[in-house]
């Protein structure tokens, strides 16, 4: 057997990569801590907490977020569980249906959305509350691919029919099985979808902008055409939380892999 | 507990259980259809209409006005090219990680920066590109400052990219802010592929006394050509549905099918509603077919590895 050498072209190109991973990185890191003249400091990213619009915009976001996965998870879990449950042949139909997202670019969909939703007989763009129930309702939608995948994956690692048989007999109704036997069976595949449907609501531009809606994202698109430093500052903070979210997923999916199933099987 | 005899209910009157086991999913096919099915047959319908409603071919003919035919082939380009750069790019990576052998670290630094930067997209990948590359960035101001005295004892800094007609917020700018999210998707899609090439069927090959080079050429290859094109095939469908990178960096300067489609729904560029349905439709059967491609492939690949 050939010895496990590293190869020239190894270092080259994974050189290469780390190049462009870190570059970028650290020219932004540079930059967003020379807001002051002459030395480096903290004043850009000061800037940005201090900005009332920012805090109002990330709190729109952030509940946005809150509502949109607590939304989906009502949504997904129940139903995922009633198709492995009863009606599996509806799978490959949902499995098409939670991909149109990935079909239908987000700009497209916004689209149809306005042009639908803003005349009647819905004018869900009337008022700034029905706006967000349109808005989150879109929200949904783009995380559904997300949203599905993960359930569908943690669906699949317990045995649902046994553990709903199990319940049954137990005397527990559909709610009980629902609360007590699958959600805590699911927690770490509806935490890791959770995750990254909050980040996306909370980066996301498109919906937020179009829908003339206070989010992150049109905040910080007006704050790139407006300021020099403070984007920087806030590439910054949002590449933390992208590792803060993936970061926390890993984290949370190894602690399951030991014991995906609490109960039953 | 006494008495455990049991008890029959008495049973109503029910639907087929086939029945009302779909009735389970109405919540969710309510919802689907409402904002995601009625939205979408809504803007498609509308791209076969003219302005008072009637029936029309005339919007899909008007994809070959110039103004939306120039967007279409600005978007392409872009597509094509980050899908081919990034996907020839993140292969070398993947390669290195996997049969190159690199180092522990580099791998364990590597796959998790793909993961994070393939999550990085948006508007806060166009800022770190402006803090890095924009005209005040920190790779501009470093190349400005490499600076020499000439024959005459003259000052030249030959080295700004700015004074060789480079710019961010142009579509080469574009291309390297994209190529920051397709590398690393093109890493994380080939290395199950690359990991999965059994060392038998090298092994195999050598002692049928194949060089490396026919090795790769009439085995590796072969098996993993449906895998790097598949892959390559989303890079181009995440580069072609991609607005806000390119809106924060550019401003809307550069002229790509979203950037349009955005301008349209804000104050309808094109005079005609009913167009810009036919622009967005057209969107659509383009990511159709990419997403179409790009399964086929993916079951051709489950022939050989085992993903």
């Amino acid at each position: 057997m050939k010895t496990k050498r590293v190869h020239v072209w190894a270092w080259v190109w994974g050189g290469l990569a780390l190049l462009y991973f870190f570059l970028p990185l650290y020219g932004t890191l540079e930059f967003s801590l020379r807001m002051q003249k002459g030395q480096y400091s903290l004043l850009a990213y000061q800037t940005v907490l201090a900005d009332p619009q920012f805090l109002s915009s990330f709190g729109y976001s952030a509940v946005m977020g809150l509502i949109t996965v607590t939304l989906s998870v009502l949504l997904f879990v129940p139903t995922v569980y009633w198709v492995y449950l009863k009606v599996p042949k509806a799978r490959p139909i949902m499995e098409v249906i939670t991909i149109l997202p990935f079909i239908i670019p987000t700009i497209v969909y916004v689209f149809g959305l306005i042009r639908t939703f803003s005349g009647p007989p819905f004018q869900l763009t009337a008022t700034p509350f029905k706006t967000d129930i349109l808005i989150t309702a879109g929200y949904i939608v783009l995380a559904m691919p997300y949203m599905f995948r993960a359930v569908d994956v943690g669906m699949r690692s317990i045995d649902v029919r046994t553990l709903t048989e199990a319940a049954q007999s137990l005397g527990a109704n559909r709610v009980q099985i629902l609360l007590h036997v699958i959600f805590p069976n699911q927690r770490i595949a509806i935490l890791s979808g959770a995750l990254i449907c909050f980040a996306l609501v909370i980066g996301e531009l498109i919906l937020g902008d179009f829908l003339v809606r206070p989010a992150l994202g049109p905040y910080m698109v007006q704050v790139g055409r407006d300021r020099a430093y403070e984007p920087a500052a806030l590439a910054i903070m949002s590449y933390a939380l992208t590792w803060l979210c993936l970061g926390l997923i890993q984290f949370f999916s190894r602690g399951g892999k030991t014991r995906q199933q609490l109960t039953g099987r | 507990m006494g008495q455990t005899l049991p008890v029959h209910r008495v049973r109503r009157f029910r639907l087929p259980q086939r029945v009302t086991n779909w009735l389970g999913l109405l919540p969710f096919f309510l919802f689907v259809l409402v904002f995601l099915i009625l939205p979408s047959v809504n803007l498609f319908a509308g791209a076969f209409k003219d302005q008072s409603g009637r029936f029309t071919l005339d919007n899909i003919n008007l994809l070959s006005n110039t103004y939306v035919l120039k967007s279409y082939a600005v978007s392409l380009q872009v597509s094509v090219i980050t899908s081919v750069l990034g996907g020839l790019f993140g292969f070398a990576v993947a390669y290195a990680i996997t049969l190159g052998h690199a180092p522990r670290w580099m791998r364990a630094v590597l796959i998790t920066f793909a993961g994070l930067a393939a999550n990085f997209g948006g508007v806060p990948l166009a800022f770190a590109f402006i803090a890095t590359l924009g005209r005040t960035g920190f790779i501009t101001a470093l190349l400005k400052q490499i600076c020499y005295a000439d024959a005459s004892g003259a000052q030249v800094c030959p080295f700004n990219p700015y004074d060789h007609g480079f710019s961010l917020y142009s579509l080469t700018g574009l291309v390297l802010a994209y190529l920051y999210f397709q590398m690393p998707l093109m890493v994380l899609t080939i290395t199950p592929a690359l990991e999965g090439l059994k060392k038998d069927w090298r092994e195999a090959a050598e002692n049928l006394g194949a060089n490396r080079r026919q090795y790769w050429f009439h085995v590796a290859l072969p098996i993993l050509w449906p895998s790097i094109l598949g892959a390559m095939i989303l890079l181009f469908g995440s580069a072609f549905g991609a607005y806000a990178t390119a809106q924060a960096l550019t401003g809307g300067s550069i002229s790509l099918v979203t950037i349009l489609i955005g301008q349209q729904i804000r104050g309808d560029v094109l005079n005609n509603p009913n167009e810009g349905y036919a622009l967005a439709l057209g969107m659509v059967v383009v990511m159709a077919f990419t997403i179409a491609g790009y399964t086929i492939l993916q079951r051709r690949t489950t022939r050989w590895l085992n993903l």
